[in-house]
């Protein structure tokens, strides 16, 4: 029994069929990857994990919960965070603001007003904030305007926003798109690194077939909104249906 | 029953008014993306072209009639005006009484010219800044605008007259046998404004400048790329929604007073029917207009109002808000546009 | 001190101390001297100093923070003084039960108004509180005459029940006050020439504006005051972090239309009258232009904002052609005349002229009003004098 739990779910936009009986499970503590070509249907499936999407039909549970229905903020709630394909961050804040906004969301839930207690009182927040900058080598970046870093330092930052909420499980929706090489071998570093710190279940959807073979310990392919296959690195390589489907266009 | 007939066509000449404002601001919406406050000015400018050609008319100077004397017995002093001696009294005469009608060729070239300069001198600075900003800077404009005309024509409101022909009321009811007057000048605006909004669409439906003008519409970014000069296509766009708003204003006077803060009334409705009919949707602005009009009038009725008291004075508020919570595309608008 | 940290609580008493010093700030000329024409040292327009600048305040935690931009905050200062006036009328003069009623009742309105506003956002909720506004301004004169009395403003008159006051002691209308202080009572005294006048009615106000000040400063630096602006940044990011942005945005919207309403009940308990010409849109569009004047989302730009706008329409209304002519008169004869027409046309009736145009130069050359204009400056002038140092070293 994985973490998270699709079963059956189908989403047609007017005529068009997007995802047709999708079934996946994530193992707890492993790093899913979701890879397909373009139009598989990689997108749409993620957003109906965070609840910008609603299936037609079909369940999808996270951690023995459903998350139909629900809005982004409690599903967020639940434990999922996620991560956008251009990083998604409070650009007119500071950095530190930055991370310490997902901390106050994880101690006070979605909605609270402190309207009278100042910011800098709250020390245990700040701490928080400030150990998880220096997790990702941002602490020097503390007080510097979000909205003036570089595309790679914004990314690394929204991952740090992501992490100091401690999800049970983290979305990425293509991390490294749009990155230069160097950029993306960091991201994969960084990656690594939070794996190998600590316990985190992680769905990656990827184009980019280097990342997955250097992350991934499980793989589904989806096609034409259906997964063909859920296997382990070494066995998609060689899979004749994966080759037909999709390594076609890519070196691997 | 002949209050409904009455009341539709009461609607029908409110919603003309509607329909062809919230049209102008439709297109400067769809084309330019750019929320001008100051579109209610411009409509106000119109009728003010009005005034201003039936005050051309009427300068005159003085002659003695001989033929006349007054009480003391000198010749009596009578004013005629230029356009009688320049064009013969009867020309002229008729020249007074029409002096609204043929305003419409005073008001083109004004309003293309108002809305030139507009986009050329702010409106254009202002295409990559927040809506808010764009908001506030064209009712800055608006503002200007309507005190510059309270200081040529004074803040009372200045009675225009239809040509003496149409002043009159018909009776609307005889085909159902019915005893419905209404006053011809209204008709003459339906009429008006029907045609003025068939030409728009024919217009962009026709020529290559309209096809360019939607296809930026919908997709700018695109129509860009293939090379076309869509900023130099909007400019003059933006001309022609300010003369489709002048077009209204001129017609209009014989039948609201023209005053200074006209355009800030009409405004805000304009505002709500774009609305209500989807931004950037044409046909939604043009729909709305008349369907909120008519609505209006209906809930003035005796009738009605006894149901629910002030609800007149409401009715086209309550349907925006109703509208945009169950539609916020509005009637008929599309995806994505003013959204962020 | 007071829960602000040094930098703020020298911030917070500096505004204090030019709050209270009001009256002699503002009167920098002899009463006597030709100048006298710009002070605004008197009751009146200080007071509107106080009440619009508290209607800033409130205005800018929602516009400033979360970037809402309403345009119908004009109805809850209506709201607020047909609530304040109410209170007169049956209750006391005591303008205690009127600022509490005027605050209560349009926090109510607000959250009304706000839950359906809310639901979009942009341009669609900016025309979603026009709407609601200008819904509120037709009532008042139609159908709500009763509660209104529409076109006429409603008054408090020698009748009214007034319960906790007991029976009319005079026969002319009684004045609002604070407990024993009648809100027009002023003393004025006159130092060599120059006449400053302290008022009730104004250091009323100040207080008031000045508690509202003080909220807002903690609004802004609280927890709270952080989701806002994340509200503004980036409300996606906002929401898949686990924060639902509708109690906050709403919550700011309450909270401001709260403080327009008190300015409402201020605007009664400095005169007790209540008109729905207040709830028109283009006020609405005047605390919106104070706010920019100042800056938005600064915390003190507002406050200037009002100031500024207030000083302005008092000193070019006043202003008519033979002052101008005076002015001028250095100028030659046919020049002068020129001069004083086209000026004259700013002043006087034409103020509104002046409006427009501050308002088009404003956004369109300084979007961050006085403060940034101000910052701006302030970074030239230590921009030249870090060159004129490096100019002339070591001296």
């Amino acid at each position: 029994m994985g973490i998270l739990e699709v079963k059956g779910v189908h989403k047609r936009f007017g005529g068009l069929q997007a995802l047709g009986n999708v079934n996946l499970s994530v193992k707890e503590n492993t790093v899913h990857a979701i890879i397909g070509p373009n139009g598989a249907g990689k997108s749409t499936l993620l957003n109906c994990l965070v609840g910008k999407l609603i299936p037609d039909s079909g369940s999808v549970m996270f951690d023995g919960q459903s998350v139909l229905g629900r809005k982004p903020h409690e599903i967020n709630q639940m434990g999922i965070s996620r991560v956008f394909q251009t990083p998604e961050i409070f650009t007119d804040l500071t950095v530190i603001e930055n991370v310490m906004i997902p901390c106050f969301a994880k101690r006070d839930g979605a909605f609270r007003l402190h309207g009278i207690e100042s910011v800098q009182d709250e020390k245990g927040i700040i701490e928080q904030a400030e150990q998880m900058l220096a997790d990702v080598n941002m602490l020097d970046k503390r007080n510097m305007h979000a909205g003036s870093m570089s595309r790679g330092d914004k990314r690394r930052l929204e991952m740090a926003m992501c992490l100091v909420q401690e999800p049970k499980l983290l979305l990425l929706d293509e991390p490294t798109a749009g990155m230069a090489r160097a950029d993306t071998n960091n991201t994969i570093d960084l990656l690594k690194e939070i794996k190998e710190k600590r316990d985190i279940t992680m769905a990656i959807i990827e184009h980019d077939m280097h990342v997955v073979f250097s992350l991934a310990e499980r793989i589904t392919v989806l096609a034409q909104g259906t997964p063909l296959v859920e296997e382990t690195p070494e066995n998609i390589k060689g899979h004749p249906k994966v080759r037909e489907a999709y390594l076609g266009e890519a070196q691997v | 029953m002949d209050a409904i007939i009455l009341q539709l066509f009461n609607g029908l000449e409110k919603g003309s008014a509607y329909a062809l404002i919230a049209l102008g601001l439709t297109l400067i919406f769809g084309t330019l993306g750019v929320v001008n406050f100051a579109h209610g000015a411009l409509f106000m400018i119109g009728a003010f072209c009005a005034v201003t050609l039936s005050r051309i008319f009427q300068i005159s100077f003085l002659t003695e009639d001989p033929t006349q004397t007054d009480f003391l017995g000198n010749p009596l002093q009578v004013e005629t005006p230029y356009v009688e001696k320049w064009f013969g009294a009867d020309a002229g005469a008729w020249m007074i009484d029409y002096s609204v009608p043929l305003s419409i060729l005073l008001t083109i070239p004004v309003m293309l010219l108002v809305g030139y300069v507009m986009e050329r001198g702010l409106i254009k600075h202002f295409y990559k800044r927040p809506h808010a900003d764009q908001i506030l800077v064209t009712f800055g404009l608006a503002i200007v605008l309507q005190e510059v005309v309270r200081y040529f024509y004074g803040a009372n409101p200045i009675q225009t007259t239809s040509p003496s022909d149409y002043s009159g009321t018909v009776n609307i009811g005889a085909m159902f046998g019915m005893q419905i007057f209404y006053p011809v000048w209204r008709l003459v605006y339906f009429f008006f404004s029907a045609i003025v909004i068939g030409g728009v669409f024919a217009f962009l439906q026709f020529t290559t400048f309209g096809m360019v003008v939607r296809a930026g519409m919908a997709d700018r970014e695109t129509v860009g790329l293939l090379g076309i000069d869509i900023d130099k296509r909007f400019t003059l766009m933006f001309g022609i929604a300010a003369s489709v708003a002048g077009l209204a204003g001129v017609m209009y006077a014989p039948i609201l007073s023209p005053n200074y803060h006209m355009g800030m009334d009409f405004l805000v409705l304009s505002f709500v029917v774009v609305v209500v009919g989807g931004m950037g949707s044409l046909p939604g602005a043009v729909a709305a207009g008349f369907l909120l009009g008519i609505l209006q009038s209906f809930a003035s009725l005796n009738e009605v109002k006894a149901i629910i008291p002030g609800i007149d004075q409401i009715i086209i508020y309550v349907v925006a808000i109703v509208i945009l919570l169950t539609r916020p595309r509005g009637l008929l608008g599309r995806r994505g546009v003013m959204e962020e | 001190m007071l829960g602000l940290n040094a930098k703020d609580s020298r911030f917070m008493l500096i505004v204090v101390a030019l709050t209270l010093l009001t009256p002699f700030i503002l009167n920098p000329f002899p009463a006597d001297s030709a100048l006298a024409q710009f002070n605004a040292g008197y009751p009146a327009l200080m007071q509107r100093f106080a009440i619009y600048g508290l209607m800033a305040i409130g205005f800018n935690i929602l516009f400033g923070l979360t970037g809402y931009l309403s345009f119908g905050h004009a109805a809850f200062l209506g709201v607020g003084s047909y609530a304040s006036v109410w209170m007169f009328k049956l209750l006391s003069m005591n303008v205690i039960p009127a600022l509490i009623a005027a605050t209560l009742v349009s926090g109510v309105f607000a959250l009304a108004i706000g839950y359906v506003s809310l639901r979009r956002s942009g341009i669609y909720f900016s025309i979603l509180t026009l709407a609601f506004a200008e819904m509120c301004y037709r009532l008042a004169y139609s159908v709500l005459t009763p509660i209104t009395n529409g076109e006429t403003g409603l008054q408090i008159t020698l009748s009214d029940p007034r319960i906790l006051d007991g029976a009319p002691t005079s026969s002319s209308l009684p004045t609002p006050g604070f407990f024993g202080l009648k809100m027009n009572a002023a003393h004025t005294i006159d130092i060599a020439g120059w006449s400053f006048t302290f008022s009730v009615g104004y250091y009323f106000c100040a207080v008031i504006a000045l508690i509202g000040f003080y909220l807002s400063l903690r609004i802004f630096r609280s927890p709270f005051g952080m989701m806002l602006r994340a509200v503004k940044s980036n409300q996606q990011r906002m929401n898949y972090t686990g924060l639902n942005s509708r109690p906050y945005t709403l919550a700011a919207f309450v909270i401001s239309g709260m403080y327009a309403g008190l300015a409402g009940g201020l605007l009664a308990a400095m005169d007790p009258l209540a008109g729905a010409e207040r709830m028109q849109w283009t006020a609405s569009g005047e605390v919106v232009l104070m706010t920019i004047v100042g800056g938005v989302g600064t915390l003190m730009g507002p406050v200037l904002g009002a100031g500024f706008i207030k000083y302005c329409e008092n000193i070019f209304s006043k202003i008519n052609e033979s002052v101008l002519h005076s002015w001028f008169s250095f100028l030659p004869d046919g020049v002068e005349d020129v001069v004083t027409w086209i000026f004259a046309r700013f002043v006087g009736e034409g103020w509104h002229l002046t409006l427009g145009v501050m308002f088009m130069l404003i956004v369109t050359f300084l979007p961050g009003g006085l403060v940034e204009g101000g910052k701006r400056l302030a970074a030239r002038r230590k921009k030249k004098s870090d060159a004129d140092a490096a100019k002339h070293p070591a001296e």
